[in-house]
């Protein structure tokens, strides 16, 4: 019986829902991504995390195929996202979904008609079974009271976790989370960092968090990727990444405001610059 | 001079580019099998959003353009003694270029920037992109209503404003300064063609209703979406739609009534 345990979760540990190959990817002159690859496990919580402006959100639209990459292969469940047709995309991004930044709830509906929209356009389901699923989506996000209110009458913290609900509502395979902690009290964080794990475990789903708050994630996490410099510059699980040698690495991890990633913005010499104004 | 010849090249490559964007925005809206289930009841939503709410504007301004006329082609007319045909002068005035061209001004002012402003914030707040995530094509979940609730009702807001300023001409033509009501009806009656009038007014309106509904969802979808941005697009909707539509007017005007 141990052995068979062992096996599975080798074999879960080895399977990957998402597989990013040698991607480039340039917004105008400016290179994002090169020949980047790493792959994100099936069924466990991976966290995409590195300094700000590095295109961490842009990887969440690679993936769900907003963007196209320049070269490269980006393999969902195994099928090329970047060739697939557009009714193949939709059909697998019904397998995936994602919680934006903002939280991206319709400001004309109500929470349970925001969790109810994916239902009523992807589904045969009647209106009863409707309300069902809703209620137990709200339910697991502790939101089942405020199925009545706006969303312009939640808070911040209230509104991401509709957000949350109406993102599992059609049961998804993968869930990438767009910066999930931002902006959230301690007491919503704590919310949220509990409901990304128990979601992860209870539907058995994956999960990519891109995030910054290193402490909040590390805490959940079952791999991690830092990117920086155009490229994974750190992979691993939270305990090897708090021991990874790279100097960039434990700047990002440990919140050093001077390193490899410099505490000033490129400019000429401090005293030259000085002396010019006193000579103008 | 080099300079001016590149950047006005630059400035004309970028509005083909938009006419195509905004091509493509409408063709990937428009061009679909019909879900009527699913679309009757978005259509209804936006017909009122875009039309009914729009009523109140429309009869307002058209009820004291139709006095204004009726009052200024009254004190012409009475100097030749020909105030008897004050009905057919406002009539045809409001048939064939006020009301189409009134309404479509208006429209752009009150309901185009509305849509501009709505899909731009949309846009800024992550809702099209999550439709996109839920597998929701945004161009016919948000574009295709609101374009043929704006086609639809523009139209009939047009002809609700003809009516209304017909009524105003009457308040202040025949109630207030003495137009004979029989003269004023019947001469009106007599000279107002259907085919060549009211139904070249209705044409107008349709091809305003095209114009304005396309700049404003177009402007809408591809603003940046920042404050700036929106602000940027409303204002471009309504300048852009106001002076498309009169110079279509001018176009159609001289297709349809020069002979």
């Amino acid at each position: 019986m141990a052995k068979l345990v062992k096996k599975v979760m080798e074999s879960d540990l080895s399977q990957s829902i998402v597989e990013i190959k040698d991607v480039t990817f340039s917004r105008g002159d400016r290179i994002i991504y090169k020949n980047m690859t790493f792959n994100i496990p099936k069924g466990k919580i991976t966290a995409i995390m590195g300094p700000s402006g590095i295109g961490k959100t842009t990887m969440l639209r690679l993936i769900g195929g907003q963007l196209k990459p320049d070269a490269g292969d980006i393999l969902f469940e195994g099928q090329s996202i970047p060739n697939m047709s557009r009714k193949a995309l939709y059909a697998a991004r019904t397998k995936m979904s994602m919680l934006f930044q903002s939280g991206a709830l319709f400001t004309d509906m109500t929470v349970f008609d925001n969790i109810a929209f994916p239902l009523r356009e992807h589904t045969q389901l009647s209106e009863d079974l409707i309300r069902l699923v809703v209620l137990m989506k709200l339910q697991a996000v502790g939101l089942r009271g405020a199925q009545d209110l706006m969303p312009s009458e939640l808070s911040g913290g209230m509104a991401r976790r509709a957000a949350l609900a109406r993102s599992i509502a059609l049961d998804p395979e993968l869930i990438m989370y767009d910066e999930p902690f931002a902006g959230q009290d301690p007491i919503s964080m704590g919310v949220l960092v509990k409901l990304i794990k128990s979601l992860n475990q209870v539907l058995g789903l994956s999960s990519l968090i891109v995030t910054h708050d290193v402490t909040e994630v590390l805490s959940i996490a079952d791999h991690v990727i830092i990117i920086a410099e155009q490229g994974v510059i750190g992979e691993g699980s939270p305990e090897q990444m708090q021991n990874h040698e790279s100097e960039l690495v434990q700047q990002f991890l440990k919140g050093l405001s001077d390193g490899p990633v410099p505490f000033h913005y490129p400019a000429p010499e401090y005293s030259e610059e000085l002396l010019g104004v006193r000579n103008v | 001079m080099f300079d001016l010849l590149q950047k006005l090249g630059h400035k004309t490559l970028g509005r083909f580019a938009a006419l195509g964007r905004s091509t493509q925005m409408l063709f990937g809206a428009l061009v679909n099998k019909p879900n009527f289930k699913k679309g009757t009841p978005l259509l209804i939503r936006q017909l009122y959003m875009v039309g009914s709410q729009s009523l109140l504007i429309i009869m307002v301004s058209g009820l004291f353009i139709g006095m204004v006329l009726a009052l200024q082609g009254y004190t012409v007319l009475v100097g030749y003694g020909a105030e008897d045909s004050l009905g057919p002068l406002v009539a045809l005035s409001l048939l064939r270029e006020l009301g189409p061209v009134v309404t479509a001004l208006l429209f752009a002012g009150r309901a185009g920037s509305a849509l501009t402003a709505e899909i731009g914030l949309m846009k800024a707040t992550e809702q099209l992109s999550s439709l996109e995530m839920m597998a929701i094509d945004p161009l016919k979940r948000i574009i295709a209503p609101r374009f043929w609730a704006g086609f639809i009702s523009m139209p009939i807001l047009a002809l609700i404003f003809s009516a209304v300023a017909i009524i105003g001409a009457h308040l202040v033509g025949v109630d207030w300064l003495g137009v004979d009501s029989g003269s004023f009806w019947s001469i009106m009656q007599s000279q107002v063609s259907f085919q060549q009038d009211i139904v070249n007014g209705m044409i107008k309106s349709f091809v305003f209703a095209m114009i304005v509904t396309w700049i404003a969802l177009y402007k809408g979808y591809d603003c940046i979406p920042t404050s700036e941005g929106i602000s940027k697009a409303t204002t471009e909707t309504v300048v852009h739609s106001s002076l498309a539509v009169l110079g279509f007017d001018f176009i159609l005007t001289a297709v349809m009534f020069t002979s």
